[in-house]
């Protein structure tokens, strides 16, 4: 959020990286909790290597939408594609018929979701963390695995840590391990959901450091952040979400100086004074 | 004053008392163990079945937690055989005896599953995990901390429940005291005898369930970090069971 970490974040190589076809195509989603309308007819595309920011207040719907692009919520209309699924859904003779538990987490194995209260196996060590449902889900050789799991602890910076519990991390280590764990399952779009809001001050920018390498790297990223840094640094578009409607979806250098919408500049005001 | 410390030490070794002694232990175990499966079934359909499983749930621990013990025990021995149901003394002993547990270890191990936060359900789902592979890989190991207390206690009263099966004449540790007690008309000797021997067993169970509770008081992973192989290396020793020193 502030101007030093913006000089902190390696510039974005946004030129070397083509975007691909849309990978989640959201239309005319709707949810409501009980009488609570919380999204609102939201559509949004989202292409192959491209990271879009969500922003908005607290109750404007973007930790929903998140969470319903990962099935983690049901929607009450309009449809969500992502990696290639009709999530939560099958197609039959043209109607739609909802999926069993069971189909839905095959859907979910091709998402990575990473949680503002990371959410580790408290009862299983920073390695088995990882491992756990490549092994266990996906039946696959526990060696290789356990290889993959160790260039993914240095791939987030923390190679010494395999055989620590997530108690004994920091929130920063533990939210690195979360995107680890995510990672090997090899998702194609990646979410995060309010990722830095738990953290300490000081921890953010670990964090954020992996997710710009991250998206660097073409990794599909969807995030739900307040940090107009990252933003900056890593986004190809940002989307402001107001009231359960998106409001504002621009490319970040509009987005900041020459937004349309007076929501993003009132949120922008609020957020960028602080 | 009739007391006789000569009768009294003779029954404590009594073989008959020996004999019921271990009778109160296996019925014990065994019916806790049927108990805890019930008990599981019925906590796992009150919380996550269809409408008709939750009911059924519902309505299994409204009855076995709103009647005694003795009537379940004397309904399923003598009462059930006039719809033609005939079960021996020992079946009708444990039957009772572990749907009556599991009625109570249902509500249990519901608090202990809803006692996981809710973000290791978000968690485990997001990683693509089927209901089953959630509730057995991550949900139910750490529902385990919460729900190992108050499953010893259960099993320290189970202990002592068992004693109502002597009314259908399981011959456990009360109804060998009932027997010498009928020969030699050392009444106050017989059951004194049997107090002690439940006092002795739930002794020895305390001693367990302490060392049960020190190993799941613990914070979640060792004090230092110890590598896999290490781990493994425990694991196999816990097996075998020989004592292991912590490095």
């Amino acid at each position: 959020m502030t101007v030093e970490q913006d000089q902190e974040l390696p510039p974005r190589p946004s030129d070397t990286r083509t975007l691909g076809d849309p990978i989640v195509m959201i239309e005319n989603v709707q949810k409501s909790f009980g009488d609570n309308h919380v999204l609102k007819d939201v559509s949004l595309s989202v292409r192959k290597g491209e990271v879009v920011v969500i922003c908005g207040r607290s109750g404007s719907g973007k930790s929903t939408l998140l969470r319903c692009i990962d099935q983690l919520e049901s929607i009450d209309g309009g449809t969500i594609r992502a990696a290639g699924h009709l999530m939560g859904f099958r197609e039959a003779n043209g109607k739609r018929v909802a999926l069993r538990d069971s189909q839905i987490a095959k859907q979910q194995r091709d998402l990575g979701m990473v949680f503002q209260n990371f959410n580790l196996f408290p009862h299983v060590s920073v390695i088995e963390n990882i491992t756990m449902a490549p092994v266990r889900i996906l039946k696959r050789n526990v060696a290789e695995v356990r290889e993959e799991a160790r260039a993914l602890l240095r791939r987030v910076g923390l190679p010494d840590k395999e055989n620590a519990y997530p108690r004994q991390l920091s929130g920063g280590q533990q939210q690195r391990v979360a995107i680890a764990r995510a990672l090997a399952m090899k998702p194609q779009v990646m979410l995060f959901d309010e990722p830095t809001s738990a953290l300490d001050p000081e921890m953010i920018s670990e964090v954020l450091d992996v997710m710009v390498d991250l998206s660097t790297q073409g990794m599909t990223m969807i995030v739900v952040t307040h940090e107009m840094g990252f933003a900056r640094a890593a986004a190809d578009r940002v989307i402001l979400m107001h009231d359960g409607q998106v409001v504002e979806e621009a490319p970040p250098e509009k987005f900041f100086t020459n937004p349309e919408s007076e929501h993003t500049t009132l949120f922008l005001s609020k957020i960028l004074h602080h | 004053m009739n007391w006789s410390w000569e009768i009294f030490f003779s029954y404590v070794t009594n073989g008959l008392m020996l004999q019921g002694a271990w009778t109160t232990v296996w019925l014990s175990v065994i019916s806790m163990a049927l108990g805890l499966g019930l008990g599981v079934l019925a906590a796992m359909m009150k919380m996550y079945g269809n409408r008709t499983l939750r009911w059924t749930a519902e309505f299994y621990i409204w009855l076995f937690r709103g009647t005694p013990v003795l009537i379940q025990l004397v309904i399923i021995y003598t009462g059930l055989p006039q719809l033609g149901i005939r079960l021996t003394v020992i079946e009708s002993a444990i039957l009772g005896l572990a749907l009556n547990e599991g009625a109570y270890l249902a509500e249990i191990i519901r608090s202990g599953i809803m006692s996981v936060d809710k973000g290791q359900t978000d968690a485990s789902r997001a990683v693509g995990m089927t209901w089953r592979q959630r509730m057995w890989l991550v949900i139910l190991p750490q529902a385990t901390r919460t729900i190992i207390p108050p499953l010893g206690n259960q099993f320290n009263g189970m202990l002592k429940t068992t004693s109502l099966a002597s009314v259908i004449s399981m011959e456990e540790l009360m109804r060998m005291a009932q027997m010498l007690a009928q020969t030699q008309f050392r009444v106050l000797e017989a059951y004194t005898c049997a107090a002690l021997w439940y006092l002795i067993l739930v002794s020895i169970w305390s001693v367990i369930q302490v060392r049960i509770e020190a190993r799941y008081e613990k914070p979640f992973g060792p004090d230092e970090a110890v590598s896999f192989d290490a781990k493994k290396a425990r694991r196999a020793a816990f097996r075998k069971s020989k004592p292991v020193k912590e490095a």
